[in-house]
């Protein structure tokens, strides 16, 4: 362990260390992104698509972003689904995710604030 | 770095610890390996969440979901159900005692609504053997402002204006003991934390050095700067394993990132902590006792002044303080003591964290605001009296304290007015006491602890307690005399004045107080030779009430000495001579048939 021996050290590893414990406070103000775990999205391949969205988040350095799962919300057939829902924005629901759609989700919707049209739910 | 979506914290305090949160902290890693969730769910253990009774306690985030009474058998559920596909596990979930609804997250809880956690900031919240949790919610930062921005007469003044005052029983103004300290002469100076937590049904302390070790020393080493110490002792009981191991770690992970030790953050500062266990004697937390205990020597007091400001480890100038109020300095330093100052009440700043056990539905911690209603902790926090009983008292200050009856409940918690009042604020243990208990058989309680307890060097407290407690063994008996009452208020009124330290000064507490507001009760057990409260044995016998027994022959079958005999659905009948007032029947009998009388 590297010894601190300024104040600067000290924020540094504060700042570091902030991310880890992130998770557990003011978890109002984060970005939530679920993913639909139920049945359906269990055997469409959510647990790959979980996965990509846990791992793009990291290659990114992206920590304040909550992923959860939900259960089976009826649409069955456009699992697997994720919800990205923004402070004080309504929710934006995609449908037939897969790894590389959700990479490009956590890249262009999550970071830079971009929609991703093509893949948001259609009006049925 | 790793990101992980959920962390589940499983509370590994004694408490927890003592219900079975170790299995569960097992089984949890190997449920999330076998599913395949290690790289995504992290499991970590954490300090005392407070509701100490509910326990083991598991939190899972970013939901705060909060589960009590987990087994290991409901592990593979919360892992499959909660984890994996994100549906929570309702039936685990916390309840309200008297609601059905479940709650989600900790913090909608009556419980947790209603405190304020400063020195408790990261009991449950970070895992105490990972320095870097601490530093991340800004821990050592005080300590690095304290060396940087700030004199040490500063950081003394600091303290002066936040109003502290010291949260292990005599309630000193912090700054000012700081203040002799820091004026007295002498190169070698010490900082010594009290944490011979002995009071029957406190642990505070304990839970602080359990869930934030980092803080205490944190504080430490702030006030070895303001008052030019660079050594600190903690002494702390043995029976505390936990607390000592996490100390250990944390010191080592101080070292070794170089904020204990030579030329902390790269100033001239240098402070370093050393441990000191002690063998668990009340005495010892007094402080001239504890002193006397750390060199090596009998833990007995010696008379003040000289004060240890003054004279105290190994002669020289030290500052002695109780783990919770060493866990609010960083706060206070950090935030500045006008933002503590604004917490509390006038007189009594900032907030107390309370030990509540008896006679209450939520045995547990909790830290309030000081000026807080003894209703509000006892109902709106603790959830009442089970059972429907009556609230009789309330024992604060553990055996140093008073009872409090019910007419004072809507006193707000203060230094002064549990002075007032006949009690004192202690170190913070709160006995709740309901229509069975008999006061003087709670009087005799205490008395007994600190009559055992007395180190036997001042006759007044060796030799009085002892008396008087032969006559409060008397009057529970059924032997009290006429002026018997009058002889206790005597001897504790000497010993009282007489004694050496504050053991003793404060022995005969919960006897003046329970004469104070229960005088009748006294009086009964001497002039009728009855216990109203039905608690003392050798007052009462039972019988059982010909009308409203059915004949069950539940009682007879709970009886361990044959005393109860009748035919099936017969009234049935208790022989005294072979009752040993167990109270077993009474407690069964479905009928309410069976009186004490």
């Amino acid at each position: 362990m590297p010894v601190i021996k300024s104040i600067e050290d000290l924020k540094k590893i504060r700042d570091q260390a902030k991310d880890q414990i992130n998770l557990r406070v003011d978890n109002e103000s984060k970005t939530r992104v679920v993913v639909g775990m139920g049945t359906c999205g269990i055997a469409a391949g959510a647990r790959q698509v979980m996965l990509a969205i846990l791992e793009e988040l990291k290659k990114r350095n992206v920590s304040d972003v909550i992923v959860t799962e939900a259960g089976c919300i009826g649409l069955c057939q456009y699992e697997p689904l994720v919800d990205v829902i923004k402070p004080d924005r309504p929710k934006v629901t995609y449908v037939n995710m897969n790894p590389d759609k959700a990479r490009e989700i956590v890249v262009k919707h999550i970071i830079n604030d971009q929609v991703v049209d093509e893949y948001v739910v259609p009006n049925i | 770095m790793e990101i992980y979506r959920a962390h589940v914290l499983v509370c590994k305090g004694t408490g927890c610890v003592a219900s079975g949160s170790e299995p569960i902290f097992e089984t949890l890693q190997k449920e999330i390996e076998k599913k395949g969730l290690d790289k995504e769910v992290k499991v970590i253990q954490t300090g005392c969440l407070g509701l100490c009774e509910l326990g083991p306690n598991i939190l899972i985030y970013p939901e705060g979901s909060y589960y009590c009474q987990v087994k290991a058998e409901d592990v593979p559920e919360i892992v499959e159900e909660h984890l994996l596909k994100g549906r929570v596990v309702q039936r685990l979930l916390y309840k309200e005692p008297d609601s059905k609804e479940r709650y989600r997250s900790l913090m909608d809880i009556d419980f947790y609504k209603r405190q304020k956690r400063i020195a408790l900031r990261n009991c449950g919240i970070i895992n105490p053997e990972i320095i870097e949790e601490y530093i991340a919610n800004d821990g050592y930062a005080a300590l690095a402002k304290a060396l940087t921005d700030m004199k040490p007469q500063e950081v003394i003044d600091e303290v002066k204006k936040s109003g502290l005052r010291g949260r292990g029983g005599g309630g000193f103004p912090t700054g000012i003991k700081w203040q002799f300290a820091a004026n007295a002469e002498g190169d070698i100076k010490y900082v010594v934390c009290n944490a011979d937590e002995g009071d029957p049904g406190a642990f505070m302390d304990r839970s602080i050095l359990e869930g934030d070790p980092h803080s205490v020393l944190e504080a430490m080493a702030i006030a070895g700067y303001a008052i030019g110490a660079s050594e600190g002792y903690i002494y702390v009981r043995a029976e505390y394993p936990i607390a000592v191991k996490r100390l250990e770690i944390a010191i080592e992970q101080a070292r070794d990132r170089g904020l204990l030790g030579k030329n902390i953050l790269g100033t001239d500062f240098s402070f370093d902590i050393f441990i000191r266990l002690g063998s668990g004697a009340f005495v010892c937390g007094e402080e001239t006792a504890l002193l006397a205990s750390i060199e090596g020597r009998r833990g007995e007091p010696r008379p003040r002044p000289p004060f240890p400001a003054n004279k105290g480890l190994w002669g020289k100038p030290t500052i002695i303080n109780n783990v919770e109020t060493y866990a609010n300095i960083p706060v206070i330093i950090l935030k500045g003591a006008d933002w503590f100052n604004e917490i509390g009440s006038e007189k009594s700043k900032g907030t107390k964290v309370f030990a509540i056990g008896g006679k209450i539905n939520h045995t547990g911690l909790v830290e309030i605001p000081m000026g807080t209603t003894l209703r509000e902790v006892i109902y709106d926090i603790g959830g009442g009296i089970p059972n429907n009983k009556k609230f009789k008292a309330v024992q604060t200050g553990g055996p140093s304290g008073g009872c409090i009856p019910a007419d004072l409940l809507d006193m707000p918690i203060e230094f002064d007015t549990l002075v007032q009042a006949g009690s004192m604020m202690g170190s913070g243990g709160m006995i709740v006491m309901d229509e069975d208990n008999c006061m003087v058989d709670i009087a005799k309680f205490f008395l007994t602890f600190t009559q055992e307890e007395s180190c036997g060097k001042c006759p007044p407290c060796r030799i009085g307690t002892k008396r008087m407690l032969e006559i409060l063994e008397r009057i529970t008996n059924g032997e009290g005399k006429e002026g018997d009452i009058e002889l206790l208020e005597n001897l504790a009124k000497s010993i009282k004045a007489s004694s050496l330290c504050g053991l003793g000064q404060t022995a005969p507490n919960p006897v003046l107080s329970t004469l104070r507001y229960f005088r009748d009760e006294y009086e009964a057990h001497i002039k009728d030779k009855k216990c109203p409260a039905g608690a003392c044995k050798a007052l009462i016998h039972y019988e059982i009430i010909a009308d409203k027994c059915k004949g069950c022959g539940i009682c007879i079958k709970v009886c361990p000495t044959q005393a109860i005999t009748g035919e099936r659905r017969q009234p049935h009948v208790i022989d005294v001579d072979k009752c040993i007032k167990c109270n077993s029947c009474f407690d069964r009998c479905p009928f309410g048939a069976i009186v004490k009388i």
